[in-house]
């Protein structure tokens, strides 16, 4: 006669809110296993498959015919990644040119947030709103800017000849430090809001614990403020570094001939030559280069997310 | 705080930081009303460009798709992204959970080009095995915009939820409010500054967004990112200099709003402390 022990009343209210819990799970649970879960496992698929002219054009991995069920893995497009040189090269460039612009990023976004962290209250408000208002205008709008700025007749090349620093116009759009500074431009509010965030929480009473005992200002930045900042770097730095691997506008308006990039490859895979299995490996690829940093983020933000207030 | 007067490198870094951000945007204003199209000539003030700007079918069509498609996504995202949130800062030893933040947390870094991919597979598949969706356009854009924006919504909603003080909630529950009536008196009031700043955050991310779009879409459908970025591929359009200028002043005016509204609050809440 267990059950006897719990009034029926409060096992009711047990059941409802049980109930509820499995709803407000269920629901987001769901939809993110259907459009995010399972559209990888078909990318994985799809780059098992073989292109074809066809509606739509690939081969399919498992088939049920003659009463036959067969799975027929090709491994031709992992393969053919590896044998062709492009493609090596396009990985390696979007790794340098996003490791690049993720230092650039780094370099100027630290001493920014620093400096907001260190400033009046009223006034954080203030360049916080400054430094993300950019980002909420038009990514592809702001990239376009530079194409203005940095063409051959662009205002920085007329601005240097009007000066007379140059005889010639440098030819700087279309070119990998275009992307560059274009992927710093783009990403650098990401860089700075996770720093500030983390620095701005910074207890104050450390630093002035260390300037009494004597510590000189630059040493306490090394030895206190930017070691318990780590967390913020860290985000920042993921938050730029990994979309900016698979960037594919900033390399198409900004890059030339000579800029290789993965996003663009796959891009020009998927549109241009219509072989899904081969821009689907492309994809696959990309994603086991990008799983260390991924996991890396996704720690450092589960942690920040389930921390009591 | 210690030196907080004088020049400092940081406080030079920020006001360059700034800068850095802004000139080039500062530069598409002025070359709006350039009345020259090319960059390297100022050819006298002229608003001719806007005239252009909304005569363009096109462009007005695509402005309203994406305004649609945002208003949608936004809405749709605010409600998974808060139940998220709430899994994710409430329900701490249900199963599933990690599984459910690391699927959460993932779009907010995942390279476009992958997620634009993988879905567009997904919905052609889904064509094949039950038929829906015939064509890609509005709806398959509204998923996808969707399940990227709920990302960006539970974490800000989860930064708010962690604040939110429980034993009011607790409260209610024990004077016999259900869980759901508890979460529409309670909770909802507290978390809904971060619910508007989630959804407009939400709304711009969409709206803004080609990569997945382009993946995802059909004929039927075309945003506006999509018919900027072909008329950009071309090179510099003094059009689409005037739409930057309509873009950023609206943004700028929505920003100087909300930083009035966070100021006054805030003076308010120091005066009652």
């Amino acid at each position: 006669m267990k059950h006897r022990l719990i009034p029926a009343p409060v096992m009711e209210r047990v059941r409802a809110v049980v109930f509820h819990r499995r709803v407000v799970f269920g629901i987001p649970f769901l939809w993110l296993m259907l459009f995010f879960l399972l559209p990888f496992a078909l990318v994985m698929k799809i780059s098992f498959s073989s292109a074809v002219m066809a509606i739509p054009p690939y081969e399919p991995v498992v088939r049920w015919a003659d009463d036959t069920f067969s799975i027929v893995l090709n491994f031709g497009n992992y393969l053919f990644l590896a044998s062709d040189s492009l493609y090596v090269a396009a990985y390696w460039g979007s790794v340098k040119t996003a490791f690049l612009a993720t230092v650039a990023c780094l370099l100027i976004g630290y001493p920014m947030a620093y400096a907001m962290a260190r400033a009046p209250k009223h006034w954080q408000l203030v360049f916080l709103l400054l430094v993300m208002l950019p980002s909420w205008t038009s990514f592809l709008i702001r990239v376009y800017a530079w194409m203005g700025i940095l063409g051959n007749q662009g205002l920085l090349n007329s601005l240097l000849l009007w000066l007379g620093v140059i005889n010639e116009p440098i030819r700087m759009l279309n070119t990998n430090f275009a992307v560059v500074l274009g992927i710093a431009y783009a990403y650098l509010p990401f860089m700075v809001l996770p720093i500030y965030t983390n620095l701005v929480k910074l207890d104050v009473r450390l630093l002035e614990a260390a300037s009494d005992l004597g510590c000189r200002s630059l040493t306490t930045f090394w030895r206190i403020t930017l070691p318990l900042s780590k967390a913020g770097i860290i985000a920042g730095t993921m938050l730029v570094f990994i979309p900016a691997v698979g960037e594919f506008v900033i390399p198409e308006l900004l890059g030339g001939p000579d800029t290789l990039m993965i996003g663009k490859v796959l891009w020009e895979e998927f549109f241009s030559n219509r072989d899904w299995p081969v821009a689907s490996a492309l994809a696959i690829v990309m994603l086991a280069l990008l799983l260390v940093p991924i996991v890396l983020f996704h720690r450092f933000q589960a942690r920040e997310m389930e921390k009591h207030g | 705080m210690g030196n907080s007067r004088g020049f400092s490198f940081s406080r030079v870094m920020l006001v360059l930081g700034l800068l850095f951000l802004y000139l080039p945007m500062f530069v598409l204003i002025v070359y709006s009303f350039n009345a020259s199209r090319l960059v390297s000539v100022w050819a006298g003030f002229s608003t001719h460009w806007y005239g252009e700007l909304f005569r363009d079918q096109q462009i007005l069509s695509a402005v309203w798709m994406s305004l649609r498609i945002a208003f949608y996504s936004a809405s749709m995202a605010v409600c998974l992204g808060t139940l998220c949130a709430f899994v994710i800062t409430r329900f701490r030893r249900m199963r599933g959970r990690t599984l459910l933040s690391s699927m959460i947390t993932a779009p907010l870094v995942m390279p476009e080009v992958i997620t634009g991919l993988s879905l567009l597979l997904l919905f052609v598949q889904m064509a094949q095995l039950i038929g829906w969706p015939v064509d890609r356009g509005m709806a398959t854009i509204w998923i996808a915009h969707t399940t990227f924006c709920s990302a960006y919504v539970a974490v800000v909603v989860s930064a708010r939820l962690r604040e939110v003080d429980r034993s009011i909630e607790e409260a209610a529950m024990d004077l016999g409010c259900t869980p759901l009536k508890t979460f529409f008196i309670i909770t909802l009031p507290v978390i809904a500054p971060a619910l508007i700043s989630g959804w407009l955050l939400a709304f711009t991310l969409s709206l803004d967004d080609l990569v997945i779009a382009s993946f995802v879409s059909g004929p039927g459908a075309t945003t506006l990112p999509m018919v900027v970025f072909s008329s950009v591929r071309m090179g510099v359009s003094p059009k689409i200099n005037a739409l930057a200028t309509i873009i950023i002043l609206v943004v700028s005016v929505i920003a100087f709003i909300a930083w009035y509204w966070m100021q006054r609050a805030e003076r308010r809440q120091r005066t009652r402390g």
